[in-house]
């Protein structure tokens, strides 16, 4: 899917996302600085509102899970050698998928049948929205990002219609569903550590954080460890290769990004199970954007990726309170600056690799001279 | 007949080009008369497309100069080479299938901005040319609904246009029907007689003997040999162009061969277009016994490679059927590479950075490559990845592979290695019909032999090799049987006894044995 | 029906239709030469941000049109170094530009107007205004016709027809001119311009350039004609429905246009049709209308109305050599 940069693999892996990091963070400080605010007071703030704190650490980790879903969902799409933009849709069909089975029996089964029934039915629905791109792009060529992103907004008015016409709680003016039994809701950090004799500051932290470390160990075991995660790669990587070996490469697109789709679902897990414990219109808010950004940084591995989620977690919850300590900052600067990320993580690493390349032979030539 | 001109129309002097590790052209020296029809020939890989780039701009040579009409020049890219009365029909065309053939001719040169203004000069400077020329294409035709031979003399159109004087062909009757290749000869010395100078790329030895004035034959980036084409023959540029004195002697076979009487692969009737329509098997029939190594020599080209993968299951024939193994197939329902593996029939692909490695891969996952569904590898769907590291280190053993690291990426490895990896895995499956192509191309000299002694080891306990080389020193040092392919089709069958340097020769120009 | 819903609703389309027309028009510049283009939404945004805050700062239309332009021309330049001018991602990149665009805009806002990303509404001086409205209320009372015309046709103001004049201009460029004819070359087979003696890099980024100008027109339409201010997010999706009906036309001026009317002309339906009882199929949910664009496109994409070709060489960076 895209070139070799002229760097050692090590400098490829290692060094370059550090830079590309490095490099979104100056630009985005910059633009700190032209608006009149201290980037290093920003920076200060950000930290110690990101971990400073139980309840900010909760408040990180809480992001960094939904991000770590979207992550691996992109992640996996990659190394079936596609881009898989969709995740937003993927995981609003997810939440939604979850919520209705939460409406409709809830109330009648207990939660350790509820929630696994949950997340069985929102991973369907998200790894539909994904598989219906990916055969289209397998079997009909229709290019799948475009695919993906009508998708996207398939989903965002799919929903709005369900919520304003059909799941809406009678007499009610919010646009949310009526409320799951409690067997449909998962357990919050602070109640699980709570069992544990610890006391922890209330937050929407709860135990899809154990189901995305879970999912970055299936991951990758799927990916490395498995004969059909084998051949993905080999498809993704090499479909003359692929072809050769008698592999199918369509039908293992089409599993790339069912895998894709059930991951991003997950989403709606840890907010409509796991925080909200209803259906609400705005849950995904742009968790499948940062998946992206979290992939590229991650380098679609998912110890990486587990990495780049909590920085990028970091930086929303820093943010907010960045937000409330320092006058003039938004949220938005955090956006701004995942959209650094990608852009030179994503596309411009090309851009960065050469002077770096050139930089390191620099100090290998005269290491090589010295020594 | 070329005339005496004071100047050549060109001379390259000293070009010496390299990629990566790879020595593209070695210190050539190339001169091209004016009004001549001058064959550049050599094996794929020989290097005349890389003199030729560096001629038409699309690299810079790491050294060397240009004259052109006895003007040292510099070209930099193709504007400069076209302003230097450069040029060139690539094999692959250079057209776009959408705009129509007055377009694609303008393109670049269009004498206005406002289109309908610039196409009447244009048009009436084409059709002068058309007449002058005798090539003639329909000018508001779509490029998409033109035949490969109007397409071609399409390019020339365009080039004699942007005003080339030194044309470059490259491989021109390779998409062209035996008609069609006559009617290109007849434009080419018309050409010639109006005093363009015409630079053929080529491997077809036949043509450049009915076409050219003068021959150079390139070998692994050298000029080997420049002649006038009176001193020139079918032997002794198809010698020049393959390398050493063809060597008859062979060491004595360890054992017997047992051959068998009914064959254990049995081809009919393969016929196979390529994507652009070209015929590329008209035709092919052939058998294997086990315990044999059948050869097919031939001008590679000629549709060997089309062959195996028709044989190894990565293409489907049109018409044909093929009985291997005791399982037959038709072209409706033919093999796959899935089953072709569980039968026991196994490929060495002649392109191995593209098919036979993944390069992003670690070398022990590239060594299960195709066999990853094996028991010794996986069970239950997961990989063993201890046994698969195991069964890389044995291979790497067995087969001399450096270094010995199963965890270093397959890019990292020197071709040479990569081929016995490739080969260490292929031949470990202990299959019983073995289809190779050029089993020793990039691989240095210390490997060859062992490469060689394997699939004669191959053979010796009943395997069944079919070997794909264009070597022909390779063919006549492993085969039991040769096989010639001339223009997708079997030109004559030879017991290894029989084979001399005449015949063979003979086969691979076309002619019958 | 009655003549004047059927008046208004054509209007309204045609309103609704304009930033669509011209970000398409960029969008099939950018993709006949082979960059594809995700980042249309975010150009059209920073552009509508720039005229919004140059027509707050200014008071003037002209800078703020400017500005707007300026703005879109510079990030497609950005495009053009990560694609063009390096083999970066194309996708990739287009998505980097929709974030940034998103976030930067509020942060912009927020520091420069301190009203929540929000700019302060410009007046009706610095805004485009409908002209010839005399010209209106004479046509209207016509029989028939008149007040279809006269409200559909004849009462928008100039950026309207300054996007829909855009339409054939585009054509004859792309069609009638040298330039036009190189860079469908380009989109379809760069090593064939290339030896041509042309500059592959040089005729991408005049595509950008011609793109950038019209997504800045694009969103200097949004804060000078539609609203009067700019809003975080206001683009809502319009730039992705460009792109959809730039696929949907076929990467051809004349059938993207078609397309983005249909689009407008959907939108226009959807807002009235709320609640609107059908005969025989019930309440409409505004949402099926509002799907519509996205869900035609992905049809037109998988092949099953007629096949859409895109440029043969959109989305692969050029690389020289063999």
């Amino acid at each position: 899917m895209s070139q070799p940069t002229a760097l050692p693999r090590w400098a490829d892996i290692g060094l370059l996302p550090i830079v590309c990091l490095a490099v979104a963070l100056l630009v985005a400080g910059i633009v700190v600085a032209l608006v009149g605010q201290s980037p290093w007071q920003v920076l200060a703030a950000l930290v110690q509102g990101a971990f400073g704190t139980p309840r900010g650490l909760s408040y990180t980790l809480y992001y960094a899970t939904s991000f770590i879903f979207t992550g691996l969902a992109v992640a996996v799409a990659f190394h079936g050698g596609l881009f898989n933009i969709g995740g937003e849709g993927q995981a609003t069909l997810g939440g939604l998928g979850a919520a209705l089975v939460a409406l409709w029996l809830s109330p009648v089964l207990p939660g350790w049948v509820m929630l696994p029934l949950m997340l069985l039915c929102g991973a369907l629905f998200g790894m539909l929205w994904a598989a219906i791109p990916g055969y289209l792009q397998a079997y009909r060529g229709s290019h799948v990002v475009i695919t993906t992103i009508m998708f996207n907004f398939l989903a965002s008015t799919l929903l709005v219609y369900l919520l304003v016409n059909q799941l809406r709680a009678p007499g009610n003016v919010a646009i949310e569903s009526a409320a799951f039994a409690p067997s449909a809701h998962l357990m919050s950090a602070r109640e699980l550590l709570a069992g544990l004799g610890v006391d922890w500051p209330g937050s929407p932290l709860n135990a899809s954080l154990l189901l995305a470390l879970l999912a970055c160990v299936a991951v990758y075991f799927f990916l490395w460890h498995s004969r059909s995660g084998y051949r993905l790669r080999a498809v993704g990587s090499s479909p003359a290769a692929a072809a050769y070996a008698g592999i199918r490469p369509r039908r293992h697109i089409v599993l790339a990004m069912a895998i894709s789709g059930a991951l991003a679902s997950m989403v709606g897990m840890n907010e409509v199970a796991g925080v909200s414990g209803k259906l609400v219109l705005e849950f995904v808010s742009g968790a499948g954007f940062t998946g992206i950004a979290v992939a590229l940084m991650g380098r679609n591995h998912p110890v990486g990726v587990v990495l780049a989620s909590v920085l990028f977690g970091a930086l929303f919850q820093g943010g907010a309170e960045v937000a409330f300590d320092v006058p003039g900052f938004s949220r938005d600067m955090v956006v701004m600056l995942q959209g650094f990320v990608v852009l030179f993580s994503g596309a411009m690493s090309y851009v960065m690799a050469r002077p770096l390349a050139a930089v390191l032979r620099a100090l290998h030539w005269r290491g090589a001279k010295h020594g | 007949m070329a005339g005496v001109f004071p100047v050549p129309a060109l001379q390259m002097v000293g070009i010496h080009k390299r990629f990566g590790d790879v020595l593209a052209s070695v210190d050539v020296n190339f001169t091209v008369q004016q009004a001549s029809l001058h064959g550049l020939i050599g094996e794929n890989g020989a290097g005349k497309s890389t003199l030729m780039s560096v001629l038409y701009g699309f690299y810079p040579a790491d050294r060397g100069r240009i004259e052109v009409f006895g003007k040292p020049v510099q070209i930099r890219n193709a504007d400069e080479a076209i302003a230097c009365g450069i040029g060139m029909v690539h094999q692959h065309f250079m057209l776009v299938e959408t705009l129509s053939a007055l377009e694609n001719v303008m393109l670049g040169a269009e004498p206005h901005w406002h289109l309908p203004s610039a196409s009447a000069p244009v048009r009436e400077r084409l059709e002068a040319l058309m007449q002058s020329t005798g090539l003639y294409v329909a000018l508001d035709a779509t490029v998409a609904d033109l035949a490969v031979g109007e397409r071609q003399r399409l390019e020339i159109l365009k080039a004699l246009f942007r005003g080339a004087r030194i044309l470059i062909l490259d491989e021109p009757t390779a998409v062209l029907a035996p008609q069609e290749a006559q009617q290109l000869f007849a434009v080419l010395r018309q050409l010639r007689a109006q005093g363009t100078t015409v630079i053929l790329i080529t491997h077809k030895l036949k043509e450049v003997l009915a076409l050219c004035d003068q021959v150079t034959v390139m070998r692994a980036g050298r000029v080997v040999d420049d002649m006038p084409i009176a001193r020139a023959s079918v032997e002794g540029l198809a010698q020049a162009m393959v390398g050493r004195k063809v060597q008859l002697d062979r060491p004595p076979a360890v054992v017997t061969p047992q051959r068998e009487a009914t064959p254990v692969l049995l081809a009919q009737g393969l016929h196979l277009r390529d994507a652009s329509g070209v015929q590329r098997l008209a035709g092919v029939g052939l058998q294997l016994r086990a315990g044999e190594i059948v050869g097919i020599a031939g001008v590679s080209g000629n549709g060997q490679s089309e062959l195996l993968d028709v044989l190894s299951g990565l293409a489907a024939p049109e018409s044909g059927s093929m009985q291997v193994l005791g399982r037959q197939f038709a072209s409706a329902a033919w093999l796959d590479p899935f089953t072709a593996r569980t039968i026991g029939l196994a490929h060495v692909p002649e392109d191995r950075q593209a098919r036979a490695l993944v390069m992003d891969f670690e070398a022990w996952e590239s060594a299960v490559l195709g066999y990853e569904h094996l028991p010794q590898y996986c069970r239950a769907g997961w990989m063993r990845a201890g046994a698969m590291h195991q069964a890389t280190a044995e291979m790497m053993e067995r087969f001399d592979v450096r270094p010995r690291e199963a965890a270093l990426g397959s890019r990292k490895f020197s071709g040479g290695n990569q081929q016995k990896l490739v080969l260490a895995r292929e031949l470990g499956q202990a299959p019983r019909v073995l289809l190779v192509g050029q089993p020793t191309r990039g691989v240095d000299i210390g490997a060859i032999e062992f490469i060689y002694s394997q699939l004669r080891a191959m053979r010796d306990h009943g395997c069944a090799v079919l070997l794909v080389s264009s070597e022909l020193d390779e063919i006549l040092a492993l085969s039991d049987r040769v096989l010639v392919m001339v223009q997708g089709r079997i030109s004559g069958a030879l017991d290894i006894a029989d084979c001399s340097e005449e015949r063979l020769g003979l086969l691979m120009a076309g002619a019958s044995a | 029906m009655d003549e004047t819903l059927i008046a208004s609703v054509l209007a309204s389309a045609v309103r609704l239709a304009t930033p669509l027309v011209l970000c398409a028009l960029a969008g099939l510049f950018s993709e006949r030469s082979g960059v594809v283009d995700i980042g249309l939404e975010g150009k059209m945004l920073f552009a509508a941000f720039a005229a919004g805050a140059a027509g707050a700062f200014t008071g003037s239309t002209t800078l703020a049109l400017l500005a707007a332009m300026v703005v879109g021309v510079m990030l497609s330049a950005l495009h053009g170094l990560a694609c063009v001018s390096h083999p970066g991602d194309q996708v990739v990149s287009g998505v980097a530009l929709n974030i940034i665009a998103a976030g930067l805009t509020v942060v912009l806002g927020i520091a420069w107007f301190a009203q929540g990303g929000q700019t302060p509404p410009l007046s009706v001086d610095v805004r485009v205004q409908a002209h010839w409205q005399w010209l209106v209320q004479a046509v209207q009372p016509l029989p028939w016709l008149g007040p279809v015309i006269a409200q559909a046709l004849l009462g928008h103001n100039l950026l309207v027809y300054c996007a829909y004049a855009l339409v054939p201009l585009a054509w004859y460029v792309l069609y009638r001119t040298r330039f036009g004819l190189r860079l469908r070359a380009v989109g379809e087979n760069p090593h064939m311009v290339d030896a041509a003696g042309l500059s592959v890099q040089r005729l991408r980024y005049m595509a950008l350039a011609i793109n950038g100008l019209l997504c800045g027109l694009a969103g200097s339409y949004l804060v000078l004609a539609q609203s009067a201010n700019f809003s975080p997010h206001m683009t809502a999706g319009r730039g992705f429905m460009a792109l959809a009906a730039l696929i949907f036309g076929r990467w051809k001026p004349w059938g993207a246009l078609g397309a983005c009317l249909l689009f407008g002309l959907l939108d226009a339906i959807a807002m009235r049709l709320q609640g609107v009882d059908i005969p025989g199929l019930g309440a409409v949910p505004v949402q099926a209308i509002q799907a519509l664009p996205y869900l035609m496109t992905v049809v037109l994409l998988a092949g099953f109305v007629g096949r859409a070709v895109a440029p043969a060489a959109l989305g692969k960076p050029y690389l020289k050599g063999r």
